[in-house]
């Protein structure tokens, strides 16, 4: 037990007096663990205090796979726990909404849709802005609601928001669905246009994420972004075009209109569906753009601010 | 040999507390902070910063190594800094300063239960729990069984884990904790849940853990006896700051003695008492075996009480006498100065000194009641309970443990000794040999 108790005062040695005594400590202590620098072997790894901007550490995300798997299979399960209609809820939320839209917008303010019944217009907005709108409140929100899992386990945080937007997907699907039999109705042929869905899905889930990392990061800090988020979801949907066509916005303002991310796929999702082209390939270009700049933007600055989550949560 | 599998150098953690007059008790608004930031960005320019804020040193220069294998036990009082220092070794907060190495995988368990959720049932909750852990879904898929063997809970799999009791539920995410395979472990004090009996199928689990398959661990409890049974060495933090490292029990007896310092378990004669006896019972207290004040002591550590007597009047025949009761108020016994040479009867202010070289007393609690009779029975001055003493179960000086399984009154350790015996020098025991069928 000796060396152990020696081991212990020279520590403590060390924290008082500094450098000066490592070399009288190594003769009293021929055992003492190798210094840092002459480990033979590496760390498996290395805890510093770090400084300015991190990498996106993407390894690291794709090593806890399997927790973000659990993570979305949680929600996706708690949703239902106790529910007697179950998935009807996903469906009504759009339904109504779109009906609703469909009277005030369609009916009585007699807005424009490129050609295509109002209904069927709008609910091709509404099923898009409905997981684009959710997926932000919910991960823009999933930090402080898991405080718990923030501070205490490690593991990369954005797994947490990244979670809330890939379950609203399988949401989205079940939508999809009455999409189709509303499209049967309406007897709207269906086109090799169909296509494109999958990519207009992943820029929807890329911008939707990129913009939700910056409102869950920036809430742990500030709470008062968990109150804002609502107020600006629906501010930013009369600034999209979810009742309106993109055709209603003056033809030299489109290209500043496009700026909004979310135009590139509630458009792009109404082209695959009703053909309506009011997207050209430089309004796209732009909107593809801003999207992946929200993306990168929100995946750095929450990876700047992660490592102070757990201090101030 | 000597393969470090964590190594600590320097480790710092600071935390600004804001002294905010009426603040909002932390939380920061977006307001707050936009309306002040241009006054923040002159302040950065002129170099003068006025926050009215105070760095608080949860942890400074830390540093010290702990070896593949050994388990590590840290204690310090409540803010000593034990808990910052696991997070930051399991990567949750980062350190202000200073750097720690890590040689292998980490497994940490600073809570039991984390990620659980009421409305899932116990499968679904193993697979989140391990998941969050850090466990692959087929290592968890693996150990499936054994987890749920553990927990004992079979019957409940499929049931939603918000209709578990209590027990249930600890057993359960203790279980999913146990089963973590890394070479590093750290605990944070989950020892303090659950029943006496899963505290100790939890310390036999760890012990398992330490000895047989030989991982490292970093142990955090106020659990003296857990940290004694597991720990090879242990680490004192006090205020953040390392105090003291090396064998288990000196540092165990040098943190029992910080705990409460001004709070000790003595006994002094109120200042309004109203015995109008002749003779009175001013202080006592006990010692330990180094003659400190103290309140509790170690298994089979030799004690003393020490009192002290004021005699206002000469009283003739008068013996002091201490009765010991144990926490369910047996009477164990008493002893007393009658047959003694103690010189009792006259007046004055004296200390009288109580030594026990042996102690026999039982890990618990007990009761000291001091008085002084006059023969044949009189009472003259009894303090009921006078003194509370709690012997622990950590050994005294790497004597025998306690480990007698019921709830006997003393424990003896008398020598043992052995003799071979031939068969001819066995006289009187029939020397047939024994047949088996």
């Amino acid at each position: 037990m000796r060396p152990l108790l020696a081991l212990g005062e020279q520590y403590l040695n060390v924290a008082l007096l500094n450098a000066e005594c490592v070399t009288l400590m190594t003769e009293i202590e021929p055992r003492r663990p190798a210094t840092l620098a002459q480990q033979w072997s590496k760390p498996t790894y290395r805890i510093q205090p770090t400084k300015g901007w991190a990498g996106l550490n993407v390894r690291e995300i794709w090593r806890y796979r399997d927790l973000l798997w659990v993570l979305v299979q949680r929600d996706i399960k708690l949703l239902y726990k106790q529910t007697a209609l179950g998935v009807v809820w996903v469906v009504a939320q759009p339904l109504v909404a779109a009906v609703i839209f469909a009277v005030v917008f369609g009916r009585v303010a007699k807005l424009p849709s490129d050609g295509a019944p109002y209904l069927l217009f709008v609910f091709c907005g509404v099923t898009v802005w409905t997981y684009f709108s959710q997926a932000l409140q919910r991960a823009g929100t999933s930090l402080v609601r898991n405080s718990q899992l923030v501070s205490k386990v490690y593991f990369p945080k954005l797994l947490i928001p990244l979670a809330q937007t890939l379950r609203g997907l399988v949401d989205f699907a079940v939508i999809l669905i009455v999409l189709a039999v509303l499209m049967a109705i309406y007897r709207v042929q269906p086109t090799f246009r169909l296509a494109a869905i999958p990519g207009i899905l992943i820029l929807m889930a890329l911008t939707s994420t990129g913009v939700a990392l910056w409102f869950s990061a920036l809430g742990v800090k500030y709470r008062d972004c968990t109150n804002a988020l609502p107020y600006f979801v629906q501010v930013w949907m009369y600034a999209s075009p979810v009742v309106y066509p993109m055709s209603m916005v003056p033809e030299r303002w489109q290209w500043l209109y496009a700026v909004n991310p979310a135009v590139g796929f509630i458009e792009g999702f109404r082209w695959a569906v009703l053909g309506s082209n009011a997207l050209s390939a430089e309004i796209l270009c732009i909107t593809v753009t801003t999207s992946l700049l929200a993306l990168f933007s929100g995946a750095f600055f929450f990876r700047r601010v992660e490592r102070s989550f757990a201090d101030m949560i | 040999m000597s393969d470090v599998s964590v190594s600590v150098r320097n480790l710092s953690k600071s935390f600004r507390i804001a002294h905010e007059p009426g603040g909002l008790g932390g939380y920061r608004t977006l307001r707050d902070d936009l309306t002040k930031l241009p006054g923040r960005l002159l302040a950065r320019l002129g170099r003068n910063s006025r926050r009215t804020s105070e760095t608080f040193w949860a942890l400074k220069g830390v540093s010290f190594d702990v070896e593949k294998g050994e388990v590590v036990g840290i204690i310090g009082r409540n803010g000593a800094g034990k808990s910052t220092l696991l997070k930051i070794l399991s990567r949750i907060i980062e350190p202000t300063s200073g750097t720690a190495e890590i040689y292998g995988r980490v497994g940490a368990l600073l809570e039991v239960g984390t990620g659980f959720h009421p409305e899932l049932t116990g499968r679904e909750n193993i697979f989140m729990n391990g998941a969050i852990l850090g466990m692959s879904r087929a290592e968890i898929r693996r150990k499936f069984d054994e987890i749920v063997a553990f927990a004992e809970i079979e019957k409940f799999l499929d049931t939603p884990a918000k209709r578990y009791s209590t027990g249930m539920y600890v057993r359960l995410a203790f279980a999913v904790a146990a089963h973590l395979d890394p070479k590093i472990l750290l605990i944070d004090e989950v020892l303090a849940v659950g029943d006496a009996e899963f505290q100790k199928k939890c310390l036999g689990k760890m012990e398992d853990v330490a000895t047989k398959e030989g991982r490292t661990i970093i142990f955090v409890t106020h659990n003296m006896d857990a940290i004694h049974r597991l720990c090879s060495r242990a680490i004192l933090l006090r205020d953040g700051v390392m105090a003291a490292e090396g064998d288990v029990t000196a540092i165990i007896s040098s943190y029992l003695h910080e705990t409460h310092p001004s709070v000790r378990q003595t006994y002094r004669l109120p200042e309004k008492c109203n015995t109008a006896a002749e003779i009175c019972l001013i202080e006592a207290e006990v010692l330990d075996s180094k003659g400190r004040s103290c309140d509790s002591l170690l298994y089979r550590e030799p004690f003393a009480l020490r009192m002290v007597w004021r005699h206002f009047v000469e009283v003739a025949a008068s013996s002091y006498a201490v009765r010991v009761y144990d926490n369910r108020n047996r009477f164990l016994f008493a002893v007393n100065t009658l047959g003694s040479d103690l010189q009792l009867h006259h007046p004055g202010l004296r200390e009288i000194t109580c030594s026990f070289d042996y102690n026999v007393l039982i890990p618990g609690n007990y009761y000291v009641t001091i008085g002084c009779y006059v023969r044949p029975y009189k009472e003259v001055h009894v303090v009921k309970d006078c003194l509370r003493l709690t012997i622990l179960a950590v050994p005294y000086q790497s004597g025998p443990r306690f480990s007698v399984v019921g709830d006997p009154a003393f424990a003896l350790h008398p020598d043992w000794s052995q003799h071979e015996l031939n068969d001819s020098s066995a006289k009187g025991i029939k020397s047939q040999p024994l047949t088996f069928a």
